[in-house]
């Protein structure tokens, strides 16, 4: 061995226990698809099968979502409220217990680096279940009236991101509210919601409150067309987003949409530079770039521009990319086929329009889907790059000359989920951050998140928050009649 | 030059540097404490350390026969396996120079260099011609390495001039005789703002070294200390083509500790530094953990305490 090279420390996967086949999650209990079709998850650094998942379709959608609204009236906005927020923390002590378990599965099913499933996925998860029951019998406090009711039967439907994260920003504020959910993961990651379909029968939770359907965008379009459904929150694309707008435009169902962003990043010649190549770092490579918040658009003031690009991309030949499973890994897989073409898709639309790519000297792995770390450089706002949201590893680089210029910039785009500020200056910092149209604006770090913090975009980024009271309210209603 | 030696540009050259931010620093020094080091790369790791513990013994009990037992060690750590390389030197109050260089010529240690402390350490509450006898004491005994402190009172009142002239003095002192370590007492300074400008200085002041604390003070080499230097040497690298040494001292007692500080080397100012004539540990107690955690990886067991040797 020469030098310091970090041997290969990976997470055991024996601890997964990853089941060959999974039924569908309703009434509190696995059931197999009324039609009996399936369709398989694979771990994307490897391209091996992981198991074989059943496909819910309108019949079994009607069925989950029956199952939900008879918990919903029996059982669940009956039950004293305090009764609930136990459930809640029952709940979120057993993800505590088995967090390595989701960990792992986390990790197999969605490629992302088991350090980052470990130290953030999954304790989050967790927390925002924590944060949410103490809110269970506090809901008059949340802003919407003296004697809030619960919305009713909720479908939710959530991205390939952040599974078991998303999943918990989703059911914990339902629950709390006294709502009943119906909950379709997405197509490539669903193994984490099936585990914590099997935490719901751990901590007793009546059945019915929680039904899980696995299934693709058919699955996700009958469920939000059910008539018996009262709200739909998703979390994926504009453009999906957008139809499910659509198809509930003539109906009662309310809607929370978390959609797509192309977030600046803004540095000022006074920010504390070494932290703020950090945070760029942390921007646009933490999850592989799948972040829908991702700092994907790095703005710097030009007369530190080179001083910031040399050590940028020193600290980017740093990053380590391959097997997810090693707790050294800073970058996985991609975590679908179709996303790694999307992504050459549009990168490959910086070269032609006349960008400058730049990698480090990466080896990827042979197996899997993997993209390497890459930035582009002179990139001007026109760039189809500095538009059009990519969801990987990839950064498109512009330069401003003055404060203003650089506001400008980072507004002009269709989206509007976050954006960060890099200065010592604490005048410019709050100036900037009145500025900007974003729902969330980090100063002097990236990618931080909190149960308490609402999170939610500007323009095409969205409808709604998700998080804090803000998030909660989107579960309550003042009037008694929405729930019928 | 970068400054022309006054005051005034000495001033302007730090004012003008980033600063730190403190939330961001201790970020990523709490990241890279996560890198799990195992197997082969473990093994390399406690060698490497071994090789860059400065093995110190500095209290005001100290007396030949403890500091002629240190070099023993310092020699031959683990009498039982000679694969194990030396440490990186022994570091000793100036009346234990001579002694010290005696006996390690003695026993097969001349290429172990003594570092002795000096301008009043640890305090450095002393007349300047006190801190250059205390130096050209020190040299005229054997010292290899001179490591003094810094005047943290006239730096923290911006008499930076003063604290750069001082150490200049005693770098001319060293002459090519002695490496000189510049002591920041970091524990002192506080802020890593401070850190990076008394690291510059230092630097631009002529240290062959800059050196975390006299481990009189805690806190000592906390990981983000050690972070922010590490970013001064391989910037100031950058700018002038010249390599500066680092050396955390006091806090760091287990291999875990002097691992973790590898990785900080390796991630910040990159493999080049790690190598004893640019990286040392200063410590007393690390060296027997270390070499328990070597037995460890030999034969697979822990041994008890008493497997090592206690000097």
């Amino acid at each position: 061995m020469s030098g310091f090279e970090y041997a290969s420390a990976p997470e055991s996967k024996a601890i997964a226990n990853i089941a060959s086949s999974y039924g569908l999650f309703i009434n509190g209990k696995f059931v197999e698809p009324k039609k009996g079709k399936s369709f398989t998850t694979i771990n994307p650094a490897t391209e091996e099968l992981l198991s074989k998942i059943a496909y819910a379709d309108k019949l079994d959608i009607d069925l989950a979502v029956k199952s939900a609204r008879t918990a919903f009236t029996k059982v669940w906005s009956k039950m004293p409220a305090k009764e609930r927020g136990k459930y809640l923390y029952r709940i979120a002590r057993i993800m505590q217990e088995r967090a390595r378990e989701f960990a792992v599965v986390e990790t197999l099913d969605n490629g992302k680096p088991i350090r980052e499933s470990r130290d953030t996925d999954i304790p989050l998860a967790a927390a925002h279940f924590f944060y949410h029951a103490g809110w269970a019998d506090k809901l008059e406090y949340a802003g919407v009236g003296s004697k809030p009711k619960p919305v009713g039967v909720v479908g939710q439907i959530i991205p390939w991101n952040f599974p078991l994260l998303m999943l918990a920003w989703k059911i914990a504020p339902a629950l709390a509210a006294g709502n009943t959910v119906v909950l379709k993961p997405a197509e490539t990651t669903p193994l984490t919601a099936l585990l914590f379909a099997q935490v719901c029968q751990q901590a007793g939770l009546p059945d019915g409150v929680v039904n899980i359907v696995t299934g693709d965008g058919i699955t996700g379009a009958a469920l939000v067309n059910h008539p018996d459904i009262n709200k739909i929150a998703f979390t994926g694309s504009t453009e999906v987003g957008k139809a499910i707008a659509r198809s509930i435009s003539a109906t009662k169902k309310s809607a929370t949409l978390e959609l797509g962003g192309k977030a600046a990043n803004l540095v000022f010649d006074d920010a504390a530079i070494d932290e703020a190549v950090e945070g760029i770092v942390n921007g646009i490579f933490f999850n592989q770039g799948h972040v829908c918040c991702a700092g994907s658009r790095l703005l710097l003031q030009e007369n530190i521009a080179d001083e910031v690009l040399e050590k940028l991309k020193k600290r980017m030949s740093l990053i380590r990319v391959g097997d997810p499973m090693d707790k050294n890994t800073d970058l996985g897989a991609i975590n679908s086929k179709e996303q790694l073409n999307r992504i050459h898709e549009i990168s490959n639309t910086g070269d032609t329009e006349g960008a400058n790519r730049w990698s480090p000297e990466c080896k990827l792995p042979s197996k899997g889907f993997w993209y390497p770390p890459t930035i582009f450089t002179g990139v001007s706002q026109s760039h189809r790059i500095a538009r059009e949201e990519i969801f990987g590893p990839v950064l498109s680089v512009l330069t401003f000359r003055t404060p203003a210029e650089g506001i400008e910039k980072a507004n002009n785009t269709m989206y509007g989920l976050s954006a960060g500020i890099w200065s010592d200056k604490g005048s410019k910092v709050l100036w900037a951050a009145k500025q900007l149209k974003a729902g969330v604006i980090w100063s002097n770090t990236f990618n931080k998140f909190d149960p308490a913090s609402p999170f939610g975009g500007y323009k095409e980024s969205g409808w709604g928050r998700e998080g804090g009271r803000h998030g909660l309210a989107g579960y309550l209603t003042s009037d008694a009649k929405a729930a019928k | 030059m970068i400054i022309d030696g006054s005051e005034g540009s000495l001033k302007k050259f730090l004012s003008d540097l980033p600063p730190v931010d403190q939330v961001g620093a201790e970020a990523r020094a709490a990241m890279l404490s996560t890198r799990s080091i195992k197997t082969t790369s473990k093994a390399w790791a406690i060698d490497m350390a071994i090789s860059m513990v400065d093995l110190t013994t500095l209290e005001g009990a100290d007396s030949f026969g403890k500091v002629k037992a240190l070099c023993a060690k310092a020699v031959r750590p683990d009498p039982t396996d000679l694969t194990v390389p030396s440490v990186g030197a022994i570091c000793v109050y100036n009346d234990m120079v001579k002694i010290a260089r005696t006996e390690l010529d003695a026993i097969g240690g001349k290429d172990i260099p003594v570092a002795a402390v000096a301008t009043a350490f640890p305090s450095g509450r002393a007349s300047r011609a006190v801190k250059e006898l205390d130096t050209q004491d020190a040299i005229n005994a054997g010292a290899n390495e001179i490591d003094m402190v810094i005047d943290r009172g006239a730096f923290l009142s911006g008499r930076l001039g003063e604290v750069f002239e001082e150490i200049k003095i005693i770098k001319e002192l060293c002459g090519d005789k002695a490496h000189l370590k510049v002591i920041l007492e970091t524990g002192e300074l506080v802020t890593y703002d401070n850190v990076r400008k008394a690291s510059y200085l230092a630097m631009l002041a002529g240290a062959d070294f800059i050196k975390t604390s006299t481990g009189k003070v805690a806190p000592a080499a906390t990981a983000p200390v050690v972070l922010v230097m590490l970013e001064a040497v391989r910037d100031y690298f950058a700018l002038t083509g010249t390599k500066i040494g680092v050396k955390p001292a006091g806090g760091i007692r287990t291999t875990k500790d002097a691992i973790k500080q590898l990785v900080l080397v390796n991630e910040t100012a990159g493999p080049d530094w790690l190598n004893p004539s640019l990286f040392r540990i200063g410590a007393s107690a690390l060296l027997n953990d270390l070499l328990m955690q070597r037995m460890k990886l030999r034969t697979g067991h822990y041994a008890s305490a008493n497997y090592v040797t206690m000097d």
